[in-house]
């Protein structure tokens, strides 16, 4: 190696997962074999003896979950890697990270589902099961790496994101992303920031684990030093003691949901190309993100006025931004690799402001530019003239459909 | 010792408990705070963990950090909790439901890892918080809201199982027998390696009640009088013993590896590697 060789690597997106992890100051891992995630624990298991940290290959998900709530009140980052049907065995662990508010992160690598579906194929099929996937009204943040250095990046901002609102945070991969290798610049990689949780700064015996705060994230003492803390997915009140109170459940629910709310500028994170002059926008993430873009780029080249959006984090989902872009745009085209997932939040988000074309694939493979392509080239032709229409006529199109309605 | 015990240990403004009069769980929690006593450990120092249950709100009723978890799942979190902070003393609370259906799979690889953590199990033959359905520990025959025509499950030997699968300590007490039980819960929290106790608990309410097993004194009776020593019931035939509770240490290991201080030992020897290479 000479020059500026040294600063490259050649790496895959699992294994930049765990490399972020590991710079992100993640000690523990727990984990149970699956594909297409299991180069993740592979790696680590290597990797966190040489850090000190801990990897524990368990006897199932529920216990690699349960176990990384464990550690992190113990006061370590922890994180635990798993696809689709080791995701649905997580849930109800995950409903209750969220509730007793235990920072960690969770790596899903979808794979073509339901059930075993087929463990090798990529897909994006988990999208929905990332947000609503444990029972209750929950907050949640889920991410969506493209690259391979991007999944280096997202999975620090997971933990970031984890530690400073204390909640679960799901890396949300696909097959296709977590399987690619590409050239990744180390010295970029190494520019790191890292967030650490609020510690009390409270006298022991005043110490509301649950107790409201400026942010709406109280401190997290650690298991061990002297707090004696109670911690349960019952409903508690700011002592972390359990309550049947419905004032109580009230205010723990709502500061729950609203410390997410105030985080959410910071939320609205993503990439965009050729977006000024669109007509025609691709919404992409992940994988799909990839051919998206060549074909977004190939229809600049045909003189399409056509740009791509791609939300870097899923949930909370961009709502504000895709209506003020749906809002000087015709039509949004959304390839997915499931049968419309995140369209369905594209189509509530646009409030009727422009078309919004699904653009499903289901049978295990990642999808061709030339198949988005066309989806673009009838988009864009179909498009100009339902553009120039005043604005007031959409309005109009809208109220006779509910006049209709109600005279039928 | 023994009052001074339960007012330290226990968080005395979280009390009343849930518990129905009668309950067997509060005489094992105490067992357990007397024993945490008895061994003198740095409260500070322990964690109790616990599933979902009856048996599992003591948890929330004892002064320490404690950690109230998923049904069946206090092992995985006690695992993590011990792997990340190895000088804490872990204990985990569970019940017959938690450790033995939904959480049966944690218990023996907790165990044939060895990890050294205690499990107390109280053992009341009932899931007591839904209102008595029946558990694996449901002795066949025996009625419960699930079982009206008596159960033809048969039950666990808790504690063969979880000696089979490797853990260094294992023994079993009645709420009857408090004192021994004390003892025997501070045996297995000062026994480095995985140890379990089960406590067999009574259950009035649920249990006893569909049953006709009378008062929660005739219960306590009952476990009197068919509690069977380990060193006699060595002597007696299996028919003798179909009825009984054998009591008192049923195993105790000594040079059995102990997980955290294998990982640990292993990160040293890893990291030595790595010094030697550079």
């Amino acid at each position: 190696m000479s020059g500026k060789d040294r600063f490259y690597r050649l790496m895959q997106g699992d294994e930049a997962c765990a490399e972020g992890a590991l710079a992100a100051g993640m000690r523990f891992f727990a984990g149970y074999p699956i594909t297409p995630a299991s180069e993740i624990a592979e790696y680590l298991s290597q990797r966190l003896p040489e850090e000190g940290g801990v990897f524990i290959q368990m006897e199932d998900e529920i216990a690699s979950m349960g176990a990384i709530i464990g550690a992190s009140l113990g006061g370590m980052k922890s994180m635990t890697a798993t696809s689709g049907p080791g995701f649905s065995l997580m849930q109800e662990n995950l409903g209750y990270a969220s509730m007793a508010e235990v920072p960690c992160v969770v790596v899903d690598v979808q794979r073509l589902g339901p059930s075993t579906g087929s463990p090798t194929a990529p897909a994006q099929g988990d999208v929905m099961q990332a947000r609503w996937g444990t029972h209750g009204d929950h907050a949640v943040v889920v991410l969506s790496p493209s690259s391979v250095k991007e999944v280096y990046q997202l999975t620090v901002k997971a933990f970031n994101i984890a530690e400073e609102l204390r909640l679960p945070v799901v890396l949300l991969m696909d097959e296709v992303v977590a399987h690619m290798r590409e050239r990744v610049d180390m010295r970029e990689l190494a520019q790191v920031e890292v967030v650490d949780r609020k510690r009390p700064a409270t006298p022991k015996d005043s110490y509301l684990p649950y107790g409201p705060d400026r942010d709406d994230v109280p401190a997290l003492a650690r298991f061990g030093d002297g707090y004696h803390f109670h911690v349960t997915g019952l409903f508690h009140d700011s002592t972390g003691f359990p309550t049947g109170n419905p004032k109580e459940i009230e205010r723990q629910i709502a500061r729950q949901h609203r410390k997410l709310e105030r985080y959410r500028p910071y939320l609205c994170i993503g990439d965009e190309e050729a977006l000024e002059d669109a007509e025609v926008v691709v919404l992409a993430y992940g994988g799909s993100a990839r051919p998206a873009l060549a074909a977004v780029r190939q229809g600049r080249r045909e003189g399409l006025r056509v740009g791509l959006i791609r939300p870097t984090v899923l949930w909370p989902f961009p709502e504000e931004t895709i209506y003020a872009l749906a809002t000087r745009v015709q039509s949004i085209i959304v390839p997915e690799m499931n049968l419309g997932q995140l369209a369905l939040e594209v189509e509530r988000s646009v409030k009727g402001e422009c078309r919004v074309t699904r653009l499903p694939k289901v049978n295990g493979e990642l999808f061709t530019p030339e198949e988005i392509l066309a989806v673009i080239r009838k988009e864009a032709l179909s498009c100009p003239s339902w553009r120039l229409r005043p604005i007031y006529e959409k309005k109009d199109y809208a109220i006779s459909g509910v006049q209709a309605v109600a005279t039928a | 010792m023994s009052q001074l015990a339960v007012k330290t240990h226990l968080r005395e403004e979280r009390l009343r408990h849930i518990w129905c009069p009668g309950c067997g769980n509060g005489i094992v929690m105490g067992a357990i705070a007397r024993a945490i006593d008895k061994l003198g450990l740095n409260p500070d120092q322990t964690a109790i963990v616990s599933g979902i249950g009856c048996s599992s709100r003591a948890s929330g009723y004892m002064d320490f950090d404690t950690l109230h978890t998923t049904h069946g799942r206090a092992i995985p979190f006690a695992t993590g909790l011990k792997l990340a902070r190895p000088e804490l003393n872990v204990i985990v609370i569970t019940g017959d439901g938690d450790a033995a259906a939904i959480g049966g799979n944690h218990l023996i690889h907790a165990a044939r890892r060895n990890i050294d953590i205690t499990v107390v199990c109280f053992n009341n033959n009932i899931y007591g918080m839904t209102s008595g359905q029946y558990s694996p520990l449901t002795p066949r025959g025996m009625k419960a809201t699930t079982a009206p025509y008596g159960t033809i499950d048969r039950s666990f030997d808790l504690c063969r199982l979880v000696g089979a699968a490797g853990a260094s300590y294992v023994a079993r007490g009645t709420a009857y027998h408090v004192r021994q039980l004390i003892n025997l819960i501070a045996n297995a929290i000062a026994k480095k390696g995985f140890s379990f106790v089960e406590a067999v608990s009574q259950c009035p309410t649920y249990y006893g009640r569909r049953n006709h097993l009378g008062s929660a004194v005739d219960m306590l009776r009952w476990q009197k009088e068919h509690a069977v020593p380990v060193k006699a019931a060595a002597n007696m035939t299996p028919e003798e013993l179909e009825d009984k509770i054998v009591i008192g240490e049923l195993q105790n290991l000594s040079g059995q590896p102990e997980y955290v201080s294998e990982y640990y030992r292993l990160v040293r020897e890893v990291q030595h590697q790595h010094a030697a290479l550079r």
